[in-house]
């Protein structure tokens, strides 16, 4: 039965937002710094290392503000049953 | 696959890389300690206690496909075989997991079954159940061997690991985080990696472009390449399917892939349907293969355009393609190719982690599914009953434990007879088609008896490995995915007329046991989901969402008529 289990065990969107922050921040410092011309010719011309990192900082800002907006809530015996979804036969 | 290199290791990974290859593994591990402490009970391990939302639920449905045969045999498409590829996606997989979702998510999920053999046994008994849930027993652990497997010769060849060595880290990695968090690490992980997947893809697909001179960049260099403007339009794809005349292509490609195969993968195997299997409400199981299709739909743009790019970018795969490919050289290795032309170190072990990601989805997926087949269907069904929930809940462990150790020794044996494993593949996606057909016919057809259930299903993978055996003695003529597409359907028009003639000659189950199984015994608002609190909002309809992602279908289609 649905009700006995602990729902939103923890949530999902942080672990990704800090993946993504972690990412974010040390490809935007290699990019910065230590991306050689070389290496930068080698992808196109793009410093793929900056733009990503950026990418991911901003990636990892959106869950942030998703989880923050919609924090997730866990249902009490009472709400599981209020909501009484999907259970025919019961 | 690569050959095993014995040589210099294709990547030159450097601390960087390693550290943020490191910081994936890390955080990987630790979803599974933290999901260990939501796991109170059997149900909790093998189904995530019904419980998840449907993003995460519909975004594991597809990250559990994109494993390893999937990112490489995809790409290995695209550059062989150029947009035609996008058939796999659009027609092999968005119909049937609309389906899956709108048609047969109410049983599945309204039965509160626990595994789709358990479908079986409620509504057949016994004898079609032991045949579904040994032969998925069997076929998820060899399978999972050849992920691993896959996975450690990309290591090899990349980063100069050992074989062994990288079959066993994986295997290790993944154990870990499944026996400790079940099914909800499986699926939280699997979350994740669909977006370090899409990470890494992204923009190796952007730089490629830029190197190619932009998309008509691309169009200019794949017009003038072997294989020509042919390869820049999806239809008829003759090159794809092997079947040279156009009309009957078409046809091959519609009611082949498009029918038989991808309705019997999608919808009746457990390694996907469990995914919606533990979202928390009917909606939002029904909503977990359609919001898994709008990625699915997108998703060949950052597969199969690499593969492209490869194809004429990429020195080795461009000799290939010209029919003159260095030894060892594969259209497998087109993305590994890829990531050594373009990527700097730094985003480099993004990508790293983005391919392990994806071969690890693949072996979490077929093992969570194992274990919970191997304890509810084979272990609580037939070997010892009625013990306390405690009992399974450690069984599960077990199971997990011991199937992983199955599949290592399946990869190291893989090692020996590639051949083999690449038939054994085939062999088991002989029970997806004739699946199908009984599913259909069991959840709409009341009379459809029990020993029906099984004879038909027995039948029909007997007819198609008929197929493949005259198709591979070259009885019937067939080259390409020809011998796949006829067995297919073989096994599913064989299936419907066994099971048909076989239900009138014997006896169907009361009608009382069927209710909640069969269309026509089951209450209107027993198959309908709530529309108040999370599952309100027009938005959040499956009718909505499943039309509208057939309709973006259809659109993309258009573009590459």
């Amino acid at each position: 039965m649905a009700s006995q289990s602990k729902a939103g065990l923890f949530d999902l969107r942080l672990i990704i937002a800090l993946l993504f922050g972690v990412y974010g921040v040390v490809l935007t410092v290699t990019g910065f710094a230590f991306t050689t011309a070389e290496e930068i010719q080698k992808a196109a011309g793009i410093n793929i290392n900056l733009w990503a990192g950026l990418g991911m900082l901003v990636t990892s800002a959106i869950f942030v503000v998703w989880a923050r907006a919609r924090p997730v809530v866990v249902p009490s015996e009472f709400a599981d049953d209020a909501d009484g979804v999907g259970e025919p036969g019961h | 696959m690569i050959e095993l290199a014995k040589s210099e290791p294709l990547l030159n990974a450097s601390w960087l890389d390693y550290t943020l290859l490191g910081v994936y593994f890390a955080l990987v591990l630790g979803i599974g300690f933290m999901a260990r402490r939501s796991v109170s009970s059997s149900l909790d391990f093998l189904l995530s206690g019904r419980s998840l939302p449907a993003w995460v639920t519909g975004l594991a449905f597809i990250s559990a496909n994109l494993g390893a045969l999937e990112l490489l045999g995809m790409t290995a498409n695209g550059a062989q075989h150029g947009i035609p590829t996008v058939h796999y996606y659009w027609i092999g997989a968005i119909p049937a997991m609309v389906f899956l979702g709108l048609v047969m998510m109410p049983f599945y999920y309204g039965s509160k079954v626990r595994s789709v053999p358990e479908f079986l046994r409620r509504r057949f008994g016994p004898g079609a159940h032991l045949v579904n849930a040994l032969s998925f027993a069997v076929a998820q652990v060899l399978i999972a061997g050849v992920n691993l497997f896959a996975l450690a010769l990309i290591m090899n060849a990349l980063l100069g690991w050992s074989i062994p060595l990288s079959i066993v880290i994986a295997a290790v990695v993944v154990l870990t985080y499944t026996t400790l968090g079940g099914l909800s690490a499986a699926i939280y992980n699997e979350v994740l990696q669909f977006f370090v997947i899409v990470a890494a893809l992204l923009p190796l697909t952007i730089i490629g472009l830029t190197k190619v001179g932009g998309w008509q960049g691309l169009v200019d260099k794949i017009t003038a390449s072997p294989g020509g403007a042919e390869q820049l339009s999806a239809w008829p794809a003759t090159s794809l399917t092997g079947i040279g005349d156009a009309t009957l292509s078409v046809l091959g490609l519609v009611f082949g892939l498009g029918f038989v195969l991808s309705f019997g993968y999608w919808t009746t195997n457990f390694a996907e349907v469990q995914r919606a299997m533990s979202a928390k409400s009917m909606s939002a199981a029904k909503r977990t293969p359609i919001i898994g299709a709008y990625p699915k739909v997108l998703i060949p743009a950052v597969i199969i355009i690499p593969g492209m790019i490869a194809a004429v970018a990429v020195p080795e795969i461009a000799a290939l393609k010209q029919g003159a490919g260095a030894e060892g050289v594969e259209y497998n290795d087109s993305i590994l190719y890829l990531m050594r032309d373009l990527l700097p170190n730094g985003f480099l072990g993004v990508a790293l982690a983005g391919l392990l990601a994806s071969f690890m989805a693949g072996v979490a997926a077929n093992v969570s599914s194992f274990n919970t087949v191997f304890t509810y269907d084979l272990w609580q069904s037939y070997v010892r009953k009625d013990r306390p929930d405690e009992y399974y809940l450690r069984v599960g462990r077990l199971a997990t434990v011991g199937g992983m150790v199955v599949a290592i020794f399946t990869a190291l044996i893989a090692s020996d007879y590639g051949n083999i494993m690449d038939y054994i593949q085939t062999l088991f996606s002989f029970f997806n088609a004739p699946l199908f057909a009984t599913f259909i016919l069991a959840m709409f057809w009341k009379r459809m008896t029990p020993a029906a259930g099984w004879i038909g299903l027995v039948a029909g993978t007997a007819a198609a490995i008929t197929v493949d055996r005259l198709a591979a003695g070259g009885v019937l003529e067939l080259t390409g995915q020809g011998p796949a597409f006829i067995g297919a359907g073989a096994a599913f028009v064989v299936d419907i007329l066994v099971s048909v003639v076989v239900s009138l000659v014997t006896k169907p189950k009361p009608e009382k046991e069927l209710v909640g199984l069969v269309y026509s015994l089951t209450p209107k608002e027993d198959r309908a989901h709530s529309v108040t609190g999370e599952d309100a909002g027009w938005y959040r309809s499956p009718a909505v969402l499943g039309g509208g992602v057939l309709v973006l279908t259809v659109a993309l289609s258009m573009l590459f008529i």
